[in-house]
């Protein structure tokens, strides 16, 4: 049976409302059968320390990334993760995860290039739910095992890679990194390792729009008229323009490409996960350092 | 280097690591974080004594002093930060107590020995010998003004 969707009026401003839950609708749909919750965070460790009750953990690191070549799984490894997890092909998904659904984005966006038909984001993620004083658990989580069909990924879509990002030079581009990276001045992110990029700035022609902008205090979205004006305005980008997001490694760069795509129905964004960590270290890109005067 | 040059705890824990499950270790990780003593009174006022070490993911900080000639390690991480605070835990375990001999001696590649980098990722342990890294610099200069006084 169809999971309901979230008729909360907050989500109805939004090009995709039924891309996202709230935390009350999910306490309420937590048992619904066909639902599972996912959480993904950067630690790995979080979710031991207390997750929503039922969730099952799922980690972008060492789960949802090839072992060997610097990619995703295969349609045999997503398959396999799924079925381990007890994730059915027409099982609703909702992820949740530390930073504001930092990673949480990341994963979802991992099943969108499997095309997971219903794929939903908690809105303010892991921090609200337990703000709210809602029940955390450290209950393992066992699902039985469920069929999960190979589906071949499609990396057409909304994934971009360094060829597609030569090609699209002087076309919409969003660098979603802190300005301190885009500019030049840091290698990494202020407080994070450095993950070994050689050279410093940003692809040119990519407008700064620091990823966190898009939410609120509370790690919620902002307002669809907030986003409309931070990437429509500011950052002179349009719904039917083909726009390129990248950030280090593309996990932050998922969490905008989530909001474009989902919250103001941008038709084509595509993610770059090569990001800085590729282009910085790759010979002959070209790169700017300057800080657009804007 | 064997391990039976190492100190005899931290022998004992890189051996328990290596020999445990894969599903185990991550158990053992998170018991190390929550086995990380709160930061002394006198260090909680004080956060600017303690160094931050920018390698790991998410904020840790420690500090080192000398307590009649033996290391005493303090360390602290945020709860929503707990692979952290377990490698700060593991090398609180191993190490607290001990004559800075011992501690200088320890070889930099034993995180690596812990056999975590298939369960945590390589990526995450990068913080994990930095710490090591930052306490034994620590160490090396304490040793160094204590000589000098």
């Amino acid at each position: 049976m169809a999971i309901p969707l979230d008729t909360d009026p907050k989500l109805a401003q939004y090009a995709d409302p039924s891309s996202l839950v709230t935390t009350e609708w999910l306490a309420h749909h937590l048992d619904d059968p066909g639902l599972v919750v996912v959480e993904s965070d950067e630690d790995i460790l979080l979710y031991e320390t207390g997750h929503i009750p039922g969730a099952v953990k799922v980690d972008w690191h060492t789960e949802l990334n090839d072992p060997i070549t610097r990619d995703y799984v295969d349609a045999t490894g997503f398959a396999q993760l799924m079925s381990a997890k007890g994730i059915a092909r027409n099982s609703t998904v909702v992820f949740y995860g530390d930073k504001s659904n930092w990673w949480a984005s990341y994963a979802l966006w991992v099943f969108t290039l499997f095309r997971h038909p219903d794929v939903r984001l908690l809105d303010g993620g892991r921090a609200k739910w337990q703000a709210e004083g809602r029940p955390m658990t450290t209950e393992p989580v066992s699902r039985p095992k469920t069929p999960y069909p190979l589906v071949e990924r499609d990396d057409s879509r909304i994934r971009a890679f360094r060829d597609d990002v030569l090609a699209h030079l002087g076309r919409p581009m969003v660098d979603v990194r802190s300005p301190d990276e885009y500019s030049g001045r840091l290698l990494h992110m202020a407080d994070y390792p450095q993950e070994g990029a050689l050279r410093g700035g940003h692809i040119p022609g990519a407008a700064n729009v620091p990823w966190a902008r898009a939410t609120n205090p509370d790690g919620t979205f902002r307002s669809r008229a907030e986003l409309e004006a931070l990437y429509g305005g500011e950052a002179g980008l349009g719904a039917g323009d083909d726009v390129v997001v990248y950030c280090r490694i593309g996990e932050r760069s998922s969490h905008t490409w989530f909001a474009l795509t989902h919250l103001l129905g941008y038709r084509r964004v595509r993610n770059y996960d090569g990001s800085w960590t590729e282009w910085g270290n790759a010979v002959r890109m070209p790169i700017e350092r300057e800080v657009d005067p804007a | 280097m064997t391990s039976d040059a190492l100190p005899a705890r931290l022998a004992e824990i890189v051996e328990d690591f290596a020999s445990a499950p894969p599903r185990d270790r991550l158990e053992m990780l998170l018991e190390y974080s929550q086995s990380l003593p709160p930061l002394p009174e006198r260090l909680r006022e004080h956060p600017e004594r303690l160094e931050p070490v920018p390698e790991c993911q998410s904020p840790l900080f420690v500090t080192t002093e000398l307590d009649e000639g033996l290391v005493r390690i303090f360390a602290d991480a945020p709860p929503e930060a707990p692979t952290t605070r377990g490698f700060a835990g593991i090398f609180h375990a191993a190490l607290d107590g001990l004559a800075p001999a011992d501690i200088l001696a320890v070889p930099g590649d034993i995180t690596a020995r812990l056999n975590l980098a298939e369960v945590v990722s390589p990526l995450r342990l990068r913080g994990a010998a930095a710490l090591l890294g930052r306490i034994q610099r620590q160490v090396r200069e304490l040793v160094a003004t204590t000589a000098a006084r």
